[in-house]
């Protein structure tokens, strides 16, 4: 089976973010793979010592991606292919346009992503890749079973478990508790370099200018307000709870 | 000098000490209190590959560099320094014996077991009467046949009970001295060889320290590593690494140590103000990161030496004496910083010093490495 596994990579969740001339500053920080990605990775994985097969990890982004892509290859994956054209980089409308242009050309059976990045949050690059593809999609997978060309998908819907079969080729999204990804091994970092990792330009796909031009225009990037220290309401029982019912309705507009 | 690391050396060592912060830390203060000995996370190490790493692929190992496996050290020792002492016995001494001394045959049954961490590695060579003077042992090998004959008793044995071969030194001929010794790789079912005592330590819980007893142990001859004779040539072969090895683990226990001190020192309050902002407290948090900064230069200073294949028996000591004593003063200023509640075993401060004081002592005094310094002072 020909496992494809759509690989980003982002800050560390216990990084902190510094904004520079509004932007997002890289120095210094450390990078991993995407954690979502990275279920999807031991899926992938898991699936492959079930089945047999070729994991391949798939990769639109800067060349300091090779680092998340290293540690996937030490986990166990055989090859990745990274399209760190900056040609090739955009919103989510161009990457998953990038992502199907390089997956089209290459056998793949099974698809699996993360269900979203935690940097930007949208949750749509993998899906889009499904509507280019013209396959089907499962998201938000908490268990998935794959029985020849037949998949069985548990998914979390809004806290409870929907459960969901399929037929390959498909794409299917990782949440998180789906497996508790694996420690890549000491021998997997030595053989990572080893294993094929082919760069994509721009050249090497047929992609017009309309597809690269993303959609979607970034105005301004600014850091969350810092938390405000909470209001400790005291007084006579009666007193307090008006003016918390006053609060809610009015200063907080909660209810 | 050029002490940055190869994108793989990185990734090696960041893969410990994501391993050793999210596996072992958690449970380090458990292991400390309950001195059991850790077999769940070794499994768990060796099936990484840290128990193997820089032997050879060719034997089951993951052929990594002596640097590389230094940064283990240290990332494990980070976490908890009974499982720093029990990964550099098993490697430096439990396994690079029998890498540079065996036959391809032991090589070739012992090394893929080890590497694995299926099997453990323990090294004997102190005995109550030989200490620092390790010539003075006095566990005898007779030849009998095609066995040798052991009679005797070793002390202080790390990975004792939990090993399953040992590197035994023993007397051949007692009218040679240091050249009448000879290495045997004692397997822990020999039949006349026995586990004693474990010893009940300050510190370094969880990592065994026993007795051995040799009462007509039989050891086929063909478990005799290297030539007779030649035991304690293979011991001295051993110390630079070893230093080293036990170096790296004071590294990871000073910073450690001074990790904490910096953590706590921002958050305590006294006199209306956190602690880090006094210029008291300020000045030994500055000398506690210098010292540390100067022990790990020394220590992968050593280490890049060892692993260009170059004499490194004086920095090796260097690095030893140097990096463990700062491990003991950085760990006891931790512990002052922390106030009373450093010396309660609520905070990891008191384990620390407590791991601290052994690595002064073992793998060569911290007076037999000056010993050793002063008399490489002419070349
Ligand atoms: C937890 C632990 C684990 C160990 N693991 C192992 C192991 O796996 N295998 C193994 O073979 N051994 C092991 N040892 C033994 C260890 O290496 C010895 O304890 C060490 O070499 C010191 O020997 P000693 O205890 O006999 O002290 P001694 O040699 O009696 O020394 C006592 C004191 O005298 C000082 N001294 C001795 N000679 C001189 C001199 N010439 N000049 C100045 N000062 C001197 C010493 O520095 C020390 O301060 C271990 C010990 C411990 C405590």
């Amino acid at each position: 089976m020909n496992i494809l596994v759509c690989l980003k990579q982002t800050f560390d969740t216990e990084e902190r973010i510094v904004l520079e001339n509004g932007h997002v500053k890289e120095d210094g920080v450390r990078f991993v793979i995407n954690p979502y990605d990275e279920y999807a990775v031991e899926e992938a994985l898991r699936i492959k010592e079930e089945h047999d097969g070729q994991v391949t990890l798939v990769s639109v982004g800067p060349t300091r991606f090779e680092e998340a892509i290293r540690t996937a290859l030490a986990m166990g994956a055989d090859e990745a292919v990274l399209g760190d054209d900056p040609a090739l980089f955009g919103d989510e409308f161009t990457i998953s346009k990038v992502l199907a242009a390089i997956i089209s050309q290459r056998p793949y059976d099974l698809i699996l992503a993360g269900n979203q990045a935690v940097d930007d949050g949208s949750g749509q690059v993998s899906v889009r890749l499904a509507e280019e593809l013209g396959i089907p999609h499962i998201s938000m997978a908490t268990k998935v079973e794959v029985e020849g060309n037949k998949v069985t998908v548990h998914r979390d819907a809004e806290g409870d478990t929907e459960i969901v079969t399929g037929v390959l080729p498909m794409v299917i999204t990782a949440q998180q508790g789906l497996n508790e990804p694996r420690y890549p091994s000491l021998i997997g970092i030595r053989k990572a370099s080893k294993k094929p990792l082919t760069h994509v330009t721009v050249q090497d796909l047929k992609l017009s200018a309309e597809d690269l031009a993303g959609r979607i225009n970034v105005l301004e990037t600014y850091l969350p307000k810092p938390k405000e220290a909470g209001r400790v309401l005291s007084g006579e029982l009666t007193d307090v709870v008006r003016e918390l019912a006053e609060a809610l309705h009015t200063t907080e507009k909660v209810v | 000098m050029d002490f940055n690391l190869s994108t793989e050396q990185m990734e090696m060592r960041q893969l410990v000490r994501d391993f050793a912060r999210d596996v072992i830390s958690p449970r380090a203060a458990e292991i400390d209190e309950t001195d059991e000995f850790p077999r769940d996370i070794l499994q768990q190490m060796g099936k990484l590959g840290m128990l193997g790493l820089p032997i050879p692929e060719q034997y089951g190992g993951v052929g990594a560099d002596f640097v590389a496996y230094m940064t283990a050290i240290e990332e494990i020792s980070y976490a908890s320094a009974a499982l720093g002492v029990i990964l550099a016995v098993h490697t430096s001494v439990g396994s690079f014996p029998i890498l540079y001394f065996g036959t391809e045959t032991q090589k070739q049954h012992y090394l893929p077991l080890l590497a694995s961490g299926r099997m453990i590695g323990g090294f004997a060579l102190t005995e109550s009467g030989a200490g620092s003077d390790a010539v003075a042992i006095r566990t005898r090998a007779t030849r009998e046949g095609d066995f040798y004959i052991l009679n005797g008793n070793k002390v202080f044995i790390t990975n004792g009970g939990e090993a399953g071969v040992y590197c035994v030194f023993a007397v051949t001929n007692p009218e040679r001295g240091a050249r009448g010794i000879t290495t045997f790789l004692v397997d822990a079912d020999t039949e006349g060889f026995r586990v004693g005592k474990k010893e009940k330590k300050m510190g370094l819980h969880g990592s065994a320290t026993c007795e051995l007893h040799f009462d007509d142990a039989r050891v086929p001859v063909q478990n005799r590593l290297g030539e007779e004779g030649q035991g304690f040539s293979i011991a001295m072969r051993l110390l630079d690494g070893g230093r080293i090895g036990i170096a790296a683990q004071g590294l990871g226990i000073a910073q450690a140590a001074l990790d904490a001190a910096y953590a706590y020192t921002r958050v305590r309050k006294q006199f209306g103000q956190e602690l880090n902002q006094f210029q008291g407290i300020q000045f030994m948090l500055a000398d506690m990161a210098t010292q540390v900064e100067a022990a790990r230069w020394l220590v992968y200073h050593a280490a890049q030496m060892r692993q260009a294949g170059v004499d490194c028996t004086r920095e090796a000591s260097m690095a030893k004496l140097f990096a463990t004593d700062t491990a003991m003063h950085v760990s006891t200023d931790a512990v002052q910083l922390f106030g009373g509640y450093g010396y309660t075993r609520d905070y990891p401060v008191e384990r620390y010093m407590r791991d601290a004081k052994i690595t002064q002592i073992y793998e060569g005094t911290n007076q037999i490495q000056r010993m050793v310094i002063a008399r490489h002072l002419q070349s």
